[in-house]
């Protein structure tokens, strides 16, 4: 797992322009807790990148310590070659953040919250462009309504607003979407993968795995303070992924014979089906041998299907065998 | 610097307190009339003058002391408690704004609110009493400083304090009885020697002193030990909020 970040970060060094390195990061908390255990990972300008990770990984520590949040134990963080600490006001002017939870000024109205986040890092007020982000979060109708009128999903939209507020070069999204709806979910990628496309660069940690699978370029996978694995998506998927063939039997069979016994299959659906499960990166992946083996012992199939396995499943996978 | 960053929160805290104008302004004005119709018009009748001046008129610098303490701690406590409590804090934190940006933000709208009131009860204090400002000038010095020396005083206790029952623990159990013990209602001259002495550990008897002598002339301790003991004060709080910044004290993790 070691050689797969190692080999990652010198293809990133060698080849992407990073907006955000971080090295040797650690944290631990006055209760004696360590969220975080030297953690290295460079971010590439204008990708997103997914963080996953179970409950108490380490994801937010990692985000509040970039955000000038959190107080790192040692190790260092630069953005843009500008490092966090020294030069906060050049980073933190560069960072949105859209926090996990969903706190914000409750009496005041969405126009006046979003204006006073762009004043805070040092923009001077410029209503078109407040306008142009309320729209483009479908909030320009709800500009007047005080928060603590809005629904779950609305205020949720009013933090991204807020985030956007100074135009930031890179956003930071601790679990965006978790309690929106579907349809106000997709609203936000849509307009995620539009800020990307404008160049800029997110960062995202989810619950919904699907969520990285369909928006993220790179994953990093954290857990117990560790940066246990960073890969570009595909990649990820194509070595990690498992594939599996399974054969819908013409006729159901009460146990594998044994001369099947080398291709490890698993019996199915009261012995209707068969699975076997193979790498498709293989130089073999015995396909042929297993049917040729089939149709010598007489077995015969009606249909068969192959499937690829989830980023979800992977991503349990990784967590489960790091423990 | 970060000018509009200081103006955001400035404009925000000054937001905040016209939404809740009738707690903040009308609240105390009424409060402090009703002191001058008791101890101005009702039992100030019968107390004969103070270093030559009437009752009435003696009491008006210490109740805008009073008013200006309180306010200016309560004001700035709950504002930087506020966004703690809230969680809201975390955009103050992760904005490009220096720690001296931040409590020039808070701090400046406390102290203008409370400069404000203060100017105020003066104003509602003329319709009761006939008062004269000797040192106008000196008066709105002694104004704006302890203004903004209990700002400050309040910022550092919105930082320590952990719920709402000890953000109004010091202002209550503290500033109030101060004050009240600091020769607003009356004059030192009036205790016995030794409570005159014990008196002069009271911060607050300095700066009604000093703020008295900018009306009429009179004070209980000279007007420079007085300037004196407010920079000091001043000083105090300046160092507990560097060194809240420093340490990320209640702030930070």
């Amino acid at each position: 797992m070691r050689a797969i970040l190692a080999q990652s970060n010198v293809c990133l060094s060698a080849s992407m322009s990073q907006i955000i390195s971080i090295k040797g990061l650690s944290k631990t908390y006055k209760s004696g807790f360590e969220a975080l255990k030297t953690i290295d990972l460079d971010i590439e300008k204008g990708e997103i990148f997914a963080l996953l990770g179970p409950n108490g990984a380490g994801k937010t520590t990692l985000i509040s310590i970039i955000c000038g949040i959190v107080t790192p134990s040692s190790g260092s963080v630069t953005v843009s070659d500008y490092d966090i600490i020294r030069d906060y006001r050049a980073t933190r002017s560069m960072i949105g953040l859209v926090p996990q939870e969903l706190t914000a000024e409750m009496f005041e109205t969405v126009w006046a919250t979003v204006s006073h986040s762009r004043g805070l890092f040092g923009k001077w007020p410029d209503p078109a462009y407040v306008e142009k982000v309320l729209k483009d979060l479908a909030l320009w109708n709800k500009k007047d309504s005080k928060l603590i009128t809005l629904s779950g999903g609305m205020k949720r939209r009013v933090l991204i607003a807020k985030a956007l507020a100074h135009e930031p070069s890179i956003l930071f999204l601790d679990e965006p979407t978790a309690g929106v709806d579907v349809e106000l979910r997709n609203d936000m990628w849509e307009l995620v993968r539009r800020l990307r496309d404008s160049g800029v660069t997110i960062i995202l940690t989810t619950h919904y795995i699907q969520e990285a699978e369909d928006m993220a370029d790179r994953i990093g996978v954290i857990n117990n303070g560790e940066l246990i694995l960073v890969e570009d998506k595909h990649e990820l998927m194509r070595k990690l992924g498992k594939k599996q063939l399974t054969l819908q039997l013409h006729d159901a069979l009460d146990a594998i014979p044994a001369s099947l016994a080398s291709h490890h299959l698993v019996l199915a659906k009261d012995g209707s089906e068969l699975i076997y499960t193979y790498d498709s990166q293989g130089t073999r992946t015995g396909i042929t041998h297993l049917l040729t083996d089939l149709a010598d012992a007489g077995i015969r199939f009606k249909d068969l299907d192959t499937s690829q396995s989830s980023l979800e499943e992977i991503f349990v996978g990784l967590v489960r065998r790091d423990r | 610097m970060n000018l509009p960053g200081i103006l955001a929160i400035y404009r925000y805290e000054m937001a905040r307190w016209v939404r809740t104008l009738l707690q903040s302004l009308v609240s105390p004005v009424i409060a402090t009339s009703l002191y001058f119709v008791v101890f101005g018009a009702a039992i100030g009748s019968r107390i004969s003058e103070i270093d030559g001046v009437p009752y009435g008129a003696f009491i008006v610098p210490g109740l805008i002391m009073l008013n200006l303490l309180t306010q200016s701690v309560a004001n700035a406590s709950f504002g930087i408690y506020f966004p703690r409590f809230t969680g809201t804090i975390y955009e103050q934190l992760s904005a490009p704004l220096s720690p001296i940006e931040i409590v020039a933000g808070y701090v400046g709208a406390a102290a203008t609110k409370s400069i404000v009131l203060g100017l105020i009860i003066l104003a509602t204090a003329t319709l009761f009493v006939q008062i004269r400002i000797d040192h106008p000038v000196w008066m709105a010095f002694f104004l704006v400083l302890t203004a903004i020396t209990f700002s400050l005083f309040g910022f550092v206790i919105g930082l320590w304090a952990e719920g709402f029952e000890q953000l109004q623990l010091v202002p209550l159990l503290v500033i109030t009885p101060l004050t009240f013990l600091g020769g607003t209602f009356y004059s030192l001259s009036v205790l016995p020697p030794l409570w005159q002495t014990v008196s002069l550990l009271n911060p607050v008897v300095y700066l009604v002193s000093a703020f008295r002598w900018s009306f009429y002339s009179t004070a209980d301790v000279s007007v420079e030990v007085s300037l004196v003991m407010i920079f000091v004060f001043l000083a105090l709080c300046l160092g507990a909020v560097w060194w809240v910044f420093k340490t990320g004290y209640r702030l930070k993790s």
